[in-house]
């Protein structure tokens, strides 16, 4: 398990409950609170941090009789897409050790890969896990915005994010969805759809008759090899009777600026939480602290000797990653006077547009396809040096948090010995549809 | 090139409302960064004006006590307390 670095936190949590997941273990992803049991958000940030209760899911896990085996590795507060952002060092690939498994999941779709936990949880806000479902080579599904009940997931962009399932096959992944889904009081946004769901029953591959649109647009700008794979995925489908068409939608052209504008808004005011006073670190216990040493004047714990605002701003400069510092910069920068208009009014337009364009599609189609992501697996070390280059990977999967609707990805191949997912979306609150098509794609 | 130039004093200004300190390394780091996502941002000058999603309805409930965290466990993870009470720096 320590060789691919998948968990920040192992420890085994059994369940005497005898339920649907009586015997099965799952890894959890560090951003979902379990009582008692550490919660990192694979941030310095919260290398301490006790959560005094457990999330909704958490709890539903346990009612099912699942053992939970650990806390999976992610990108600090799930911004990235390739788990190397963590503070605990980055998730190795267990298909190629020296590729990253993806993210911000990545320590969740490792976990299951490698075989270190039988089913996981991960949190989906633009891609979080489908991407690494895809790297790694595993099933990932990302709900129905209001399916699963985000109480207790530590917030980075709420309007964007769902806890999902990642697991081997398609229908593990849909028997998980099964237990966690469903209205909770505590969380305002759920639905009741998904009440007494069953989409474990509808991994029966049998596609006779279904639409899959192809959104060309996020063909167009894939790599070759992913795109090969992807097109025989799709023949498969068409051979086993159902019907291919091609849709385009003209607005997925501006999905990756408006994801991040609305993203990195949302964390700006989500994280101004961290203040070193309720929990997570303090100016002055700060491990690491300022480069330039402002920090270690600062000798009194919680700095009471200087002012609040001083006291905040070293203690997360120390607690925070450099990409959780650009996200929250640029959020607060596209919410400040003068800007607001121009970004993030701007960009609720693109998000207002780009679900009419997919409730367009899904009347033409029952599903639509593409491939999960555009690129086969980075090597390690690759990606971090060029902020804007990793965020345009998310290409393919950000335009389904901006629309609310639920996606799968499925294995779909390989290519180079590298794994590649097909990503099949459905309409709102259509889980059973995307669970058959892509029960029906799984090799 | 962005028309929303972004310099050194720029992100300094946004580190202080956002509340982060930032090293000198890290202001012209973020600085260049952010001019070149600034400007890919700017292409949402395209997005033509959108009538949102208009049946939103408010959820709520009734405002009664409930079973709540004890004084002890929302404490338990605060770096510093006092007679019961988070101890933090000096507001002003």
């Amino acid at each position: 398990m320590a060789e691919l670095n998948a968990f920040i936190t192992e420890e085994t949590v059994e369940s005497d409950a005898d339920g649907p997941l009586s015997g099965k273990t799952i890894a959890v992803k560090d951003n979902i609170s379990t009582e008692g049991l550490r919660t990192t958000c694979g941030s310095a940030m919260l290398e301490e941090y006790v959560p005094p209760y457990d999330a909704t899911v958490v709890t539903r896990l346990k009612e099912s009789g699942a053992t939970i085996v650990g806390k999976t590795n992610m990108d600090e507060f799930g911004m990235g897409g390739t788990t190397e952002t963590s503070a605990y060092g980055p998730t190795k690939n267990p298909v190629d050790h020296s590729r990253v498994p993806g993210g911000s999941s990545g320590g969740s779709a490792a976990a299951v890969a490698a075989g270190d936990a039988d089913l996981a949880l991960g949190t989906d806000t633009g891609g979080s896990v489908r991407n690494p479902a895809a790297f790694c080579g595993v099933v990932g599904i990302k709900p129905t915005y209001g399916l699963v009940s985000r109480y207790g997931l530590v917030a980075y962009a709420n309007s964007l994010e769902q806890i999902g399932p990642l697991a081997p096959t398609v229908r593990e992944a849909a028997e998980l969805l099964d237990v966690i889904a469903g209205p909770d009081d505590s969380d305002s946004t759920t639905r009741e759809e998904g009440a007494d769901s069953n989409y474990a029953a509808a991994a029966d591959g049998d596609v006779d008759g279904l639409t899959v649109g192809v959104v060309t647009d996020l063909v167009e700008g894939a790599d070759d090899r992913v795109v090969e794979v992807f097109e025989d995925a799709v023949a498969d489908l068409e051979s086993e009777g159902a019907t291919v068409r091609e849709v385009s939608l003209d607005s997925l052209e501006h999905a990756v600026q408006a994801y991040y504008v609305i993203a990195m808004s949302e964390a700006s005011s989500n994280l101004a939480r961290y203040d070193g006073v309720r929990y997570g670190v303090s100016a002055s216990s700060a491990s690491g602290g300022s480069e330039d040493g402002r920090s270690e004047s600062s000798g009194v714990s919680g700095g009471f000797e200087g002012n609040w605002n001083d006291s905040f701003a070293r203690s997360r400069e120390a607690g925070f990653g450099p990409e959780v510092k650009r996200r929250v910069l640029l959020g607060t920068y596209a919410l400040s006077a003068g800007y607001h208009e121009k970004y993030y009014k701007k960009a609720q337009d693109a998000r207002a547009w780009i679900k009419r364009d997919f409730d367009e599609a899904l009347s033409e189609a029952d599903v639509l396809a593409s491939p999960t992501m555009p690129v086969l697996p980075p090597k390690l070390g690759e990606s971090l040096s060029d902020p804007l280059q990793l965020y345009l990977i998310d290409a393919n999967t950000v335009p389904v948090n901006l629309a609310n609707l639920p996606a799968i990805s499925v294995p779909a191949g390989e290519a180079d010995g590298l794994p590649v997912g097909l990503q099949l979306v459905g309409s709102k609150f259509g889980e059973a549809e995307i669970v058959r098509a892509a029960s029906a794609a799984e090799s | 090139m962005s028309d929303s130039p972004v310099d050194a004093d720029e992100v300094r200004h946004v580190a202080e409302l956002a509340r982060i300190d930032l090293d000198r390394e890290e202001v012209e780091a973020f600085a260049s960064q952010f001019a070149d996502i600034l400007a890919y941002f700017d292409a949402l000058d395209e997005v033509p004006e959108v009538e949102q999603e208009a049946d939103l309805v408010n959820v709520m409930r009734p405002d009664e006590v409930r079973e709540c965290l004890s004084q002890e466990e929302a404490l338990a993870n605060a770096p510093e307390t006092e007679d019961g009470y988070f101890k933090g720096p000096r507001v002003s």
